[in-house]
């Protein structure tokens, strides 16, 4: 808390929902944002690199565990750690099975992918919101940085660019598989002639149209929201330890509490955007 | 929370991330899972074979030992007669062997009786001859007349 000491309440939450933007300022050059508004400056041309750090961290974590178990598989008796990954393994395999109706070897490891990666990301909330940033920040301030304008936001969930990365991806696969299984006209067919028939085309595209954009749109925000505001209120909680010790009290019941159910809604929108990857998939696939 | 080329970035991690997935990590833990699959299933299939197998050889000892049994009654009847046959043949030769020595009893008897018959008619004979040539000592020689005390002493 030694850092917010010196912030009002306001600063300290701006501080914790900057990312760690590494860009080209108009003014500035080339290098990290000062702050929100620097980073706003640089425009489409940044990368938030704690995002990207941490996603890819997790995600080659994720990768390299379960590489590692698959490398030394056995038909035989399980050990522990493939114990545990075939049992993720077979809960998403029975997801795809139910849901999934078409023949694709790709649907299954995307949706492990999906719920793995998504998961770790979002346990990155369950620590305590302050332990990486200012560690963080005393280490660059060793570097000669000034801790209070070093940036870090250790959820990547949290930043709407990974989870429209993610989305997007599908997004496209759906677009691609659509028109992999019915033809360009088929797609077409889909987007225009229904559910008014061809003489209510404009009025079909319009609704089918919308229905196809808000997939991605919604497998996007909700992740991204639900994330982003549990986040908030871990900052929100981590506000009342500076004031006094029946708030510090309270704080951590309440980061307690709050961090046990946000258990639930970490693991759950993981396995949501997992579900609903398949099915728009399933419907990319299904002919009419 | 700006829309930036972050985005690009995070699409190329994750489509690359998928890529691994697909590629080195799902088809082997499925297919050792499918593995595994069929090797319980071959082993359920197994259990109940031995258990028929073993219901079946079950089935089997108890013919052989119902068998088993018909014979050693069978052995143990043919003993018994042959035990009975022998009993029988030692009788018959008990008395086969009891009868001869009768016999042998008997013949020896008769032999001793002709014997002192023999010895008796001698005597006889002598005593007759005595007594006749006491009687007769003057006109009866001995030896004209012998055959006729012979013959006389043969009808004894």
């Amino acid at each position: 808390m030694s850092s917010s000491e010196l912030m009002t309440s306001q600063e300290y939450i701006q501080h914790h929902l900057t990312n760690l933007t590494f860009g080209y300022h108009p003014e500035h050059g080339l290098g990290f944002a000062h702050d929100s508004a620097g980073a706003a400056a640089m425009g489409f041309w940044a990368i938030n690199v704690d995002t990207l750090f941490f996603s890819i961290l997790l995600g080659g974590l994720f990768l390299w565990f379960f590489k590692g178990v698959a490398e030394k598989v056995s038909a035989g008796v399980p050990g522990a750690a493939q114990n545990f990954v075939e049992w993720i393994v077979d809960f998403v395999e029975d997801n795809v099975r139910g849901s999934f109706s078409g023949k694709n070897a790709m649907v299954a490891p995307l949706a492990l992918t999906i719920f793995a990666w998504v998961f770790l990301m979002n346990l990155m909330d369950l620590l305590p919101v302050d332990l990486i940033p200012y560690m963080f920040g005393q280490f660059m301030a060793t570097l000669g940085a000034d801790p209070h304008h070093v940036y870090l936001k250790v959820v990547p969930t949290t930043d709407p660019n990974a989870t429209f990365g993610m989305a997007l991806t599908v997004f496209f696969l759906v677009l691609y598989y659509s028109i992999k299984m019915k033809g360009v006209g088929g797609f077409l067919g889909e987007l225009t002639l229904q559910p008014f028939g061809k003489w209510g085309m404009p009025a079909n595209l319009i609704l089918e149209g919308i229905s196809l954009l808000s997939k991605p749109v919604s497998l996007a925000l909700r992740l991204f929201g639900n994330m982003y505001a549990g986040e908030m209120i871990f900052i929100l909680i981590a506000l009342l330890y500076g004031g006094g010790i029946v708030l510090a009290g309270t704080a951590g019941l309440l980061q307690f509490v709050w961090a046990v159910f946000h258990i639930l809604i970490i693991t759950l929108q993981a396995f949501i955007f997992m579900v609903l990857t398949i099915v728009y998939l399933d419907m990319a696939h299904q002919h009419h | 929370m700006n829309i930036n080329l972050t985005l690009f970035a995070q699409m190329i991690t994750f489509a690359v991330f998928v890529g691994f997935c697909m590629k080195y990590v799902w088809p082997p833990i499925v297919k050792a899972m499918a593995e595994r699959k069929a090797k319980i299933a071959e082993g359920l299939a197994a259990a109940e074979r031995g258990h028929q197998e073993q219901a079946l050889g079950e089935q089997r000892a108890l013919e052989l030992m119902k068998e088993a049994k018909v014979q050693a009654a069978d052995i143990v009847g043919q003993a018994q007669k042959r035990a009975t046959d022998i009993v029988e043949e030692a009788k018959t030769d008990a008395r086969t062997e009891g009868e001869r020595l009768v016999a042998a009893a008997q013949a020896e008897i008769e032999r001793e009786t002709n014997r002192a018959r023999e010895e008796l008619r001698e005597r006889v004979a002598a005593l007759a001859m005595a007594a006749a040539e006491k009687i007769l000592q003057k006109e009866i020689d001995v030896d004209t007349h012998r055959a006729i005390v012979d013959d006389f002493a043969k009808q004894l």
